[in-house]
């Protein structure tokens, strides 16, 4: 309230001059009761405008740039002919065994490492050694040791995604805060419930966020593993189109991408706040 | 009869390598932190522990509690000495400590679920505490959404929950503003004085250790160990009006007569402190 009347206040003293916090505020009421994220929609509309116009006023030959209307036929043409689905659910297939396989392995070896220091100790070295070296480099090595199948995806996945998972787990664990600790020893708590009740649920947070990046991880990894060694997914889809220059299908390959990327970051941030609700945003629904 | 004696304890914290401590001239870089700290506390007494910073009053605490052990000497808990956490202490802490994943009721329940105790019953103690606290409308709450009195008043129900004879209270109002502090202050005398509860309670306010104990123990600067004890000679049950009485008065300059030296000592132990900090 008050700050609408400081901004009449302020209009009415300069009547003439350009009110761009205003102008501003008009804006964001054009999209009241919706939710946030619908302020991110405009840039995105102006971003598929100027796709349209570049190729449509010659700008960048549509031959290379199909227009975005194009793409999106293509891509509408392509979902419901069915012959996309099958590529975007075997790489989803894929990227989540290999992830599936990550959170097995790697939250319990996380546990291990942040709790047993010398455990850790002995292992570190090998851990950033392999952490350091980039998953694309070692693909070729994947390809050659376990074929063109699907292990040789799924494991590549799973090499990919484990790092982040792992060092979120680590550093979850290490970073209970000792006094959760120094009270549940004080109400005798036996070193099982000690795991389960406490440095657990107090590293969900951190283990979370490493979850998160490991699915991004294993959805960018997936569309590499497959532009180079696979005949189905959409990594393939995408390298196959460019090849035999189906231009606008690779476009529209690589926007069900992008698609799937933010849907999928969507539900991550949702489980993310689901998996945390005790913690609260900051500042909210604080009594006295 | 006293149910808790330490006798001759002493306590050394090795610093990290290349850290060095100045011990009454001595320059080491090992601290002694207590040192012949000897004290009897009797059962169904509160003791307040006053003394300079770094006396060494959490570490005994925890000694106490078995969540530390002691370089030398013992601590005996009905006649038993002091190796590990025991059935019979609870403790609360400064910062609350409460599991921010946990519900208020839930939090109260966790040391009771160690012990064993079913369910139906957990909920019926929790519950009977929240009560007491005047937290009732509170229970689903998570400590988040609590201010930090109810988070305090809700870490002392759960150290009650499991019936302590030994309540250890480690500056448990420090973190609070001075209103929710005398409020809680009250409330814990209340609520202890219906007990038979011994409680061990460190603070820096002597107002605070006044009000609140039997006995004030003064503890010396860095190495701690018992300075004097100060029989407090005020009546009970207490009030909050208690603390405008004459006697009041009194009893705070005693206790202060004794701390005064052993703060200025540890003053100047601080201002020391650069000298060796390279």
């Amino acid at each position: 309230m008050s700050e609408e009347l400081v901004a009449t206040v302020g209009t009415a003293v300069k009547p003439r001059s350009f009110d761009f916090s205003g102008f501003l505020k008009q804006f964001e009421q054009l999209f009241d009761g919706l939710n946030k994220w619908s302020h991110g929609i405009p840039l995105v509309l102006i971003f598929f405008a100027v796709w349209e116009a570049l190729p449509r006023f010659g700008l960048i030959d549509p031959l290379f740039l199909p227009t975005f209307s194009t793409t999106i036929k293509t891509l509408f043409e392509l979902t419901f002919s069915g012959k996309l689905l099958l590529h975007v659910l075997v790489s989803l297939q894929r990227a989540l065994f290999g992830f599936g396989l990550a959170v097995l392995v790697a939250v319990p070896l996380g546990f291990l490492m942040g709790w047993y220091s010398k455990f850790e100790r002995y292992t570190d070295l090998l851990m950033q050694g392999l952490r350091n070296t980039s998953t694309f480099a070692l693909l070729p090595i994947f390809l050659l040791l376990l074929g063109l199948g699907e292990s040789s995806k799924v494991a590549i996945i799973f090499y990919g995604a484990s790092w982040q998972l792992l060092m979120n787990t680590i550093s979850g664990v290490k970073s209970v805060d000792p006094i959760y600790i120094k009270a549940a020893k004080s109400m005798g708590v036996s070193d099982k419930d000690l795991f389960l009740k406490v440095i657990l649920p107090a590293s969900i947070p951190s283990i979370v966020i490493g979850a998160r990046l490991a699915a991004k991880i294993s959805l960018m990894v997936v569309i590499a593993a497959e532009m180079i060694g696979a005949k189905t997914g959409l990594g393939f889809f995408i390298q196959n189109a460019q090849f035999n220059f189906m231009v606008p299908e690779m476009y529209a390959g690589i926007l069900a991408l992008a698609i799937l990327g933010l849907v999928i970051n969507y539900l991550l941030v949702w489980f993310e706040k689901k998996a945390t609700y005790w913690k609260g945003e900051a500042g909210s629904g604080i009594i006295g | 009869m006293d149910i808790i004696v330490s006798k001759d304890l002493k306590k050394k914290f090795k610093l990290k390598h290349g850290q060095r401590v100045n011990n009454n001239g001595v320059i080491s870089n090992e601290i002694v932190v207590l040192d012949g700290f000897d004290l009897k506390i009797k059962k169904g007494e509160f003791l307040v522990l006053v003394g300079p910073s770094g006396s060494g009053k959490s570490v005994f605490l925890d000694i106490v509690g078995g969540l530390s052990t002691p370089t030398s000497g013992v601590v005996y808990l009905d006649d038993k000495i002091v190796e590990a956490p025991s059935a019979k202490t609870g403790y609360v802490f400064q910062q609350y400590a409460l599991f921010p994943w946990r519900t208020a009721l839930s939090n109260i329940e966790f040391g009771l679920e160690s012990r064993g105790v079913p369910p139906e019953e957990r909920v019926k103690t929790a519950r009977e505490l929240l009560a007491l606290f005047g937290l009732s409308d509170f229970e689903d709450r998570f400590p988040y959404q609590l201010s930090g009195g109810m988070q305090q008043r809700v870490a002392i129900a759960r150290a009650l929950a499991t019936k302590p004879e030994v309540l250890l209270m480690d500056e448990p109002f420090a973190a609070l503003d001075a209103q929710t502090r005398e409020i809680l202050q009250n409330e814990l005398i209340r609520i202890w004085e219906g007990t038979d509860t011994t409680v061990i309670f460190v603070t820096h306010s002597i107002d605070e250790a006044v009000f609140l104990a039997d006995r004030v123990a003064v503890v010396t600067a860095r190495p701690g160990k018992i300075k004097d004890i100060i029989e407090i000679d005020l009546p009970r049950p207490r009030d909050g009006d208690i603390r405008s009485r004459c006697e009041f008065a009194t009893n705070r300059h005693k206790v202060w007569d004794a701390l005064k030296a052993e703060v200025n000592k540890a003053q100047q132990d601080w201002k020391l402190a650069p000298a060796f900090a390279s």
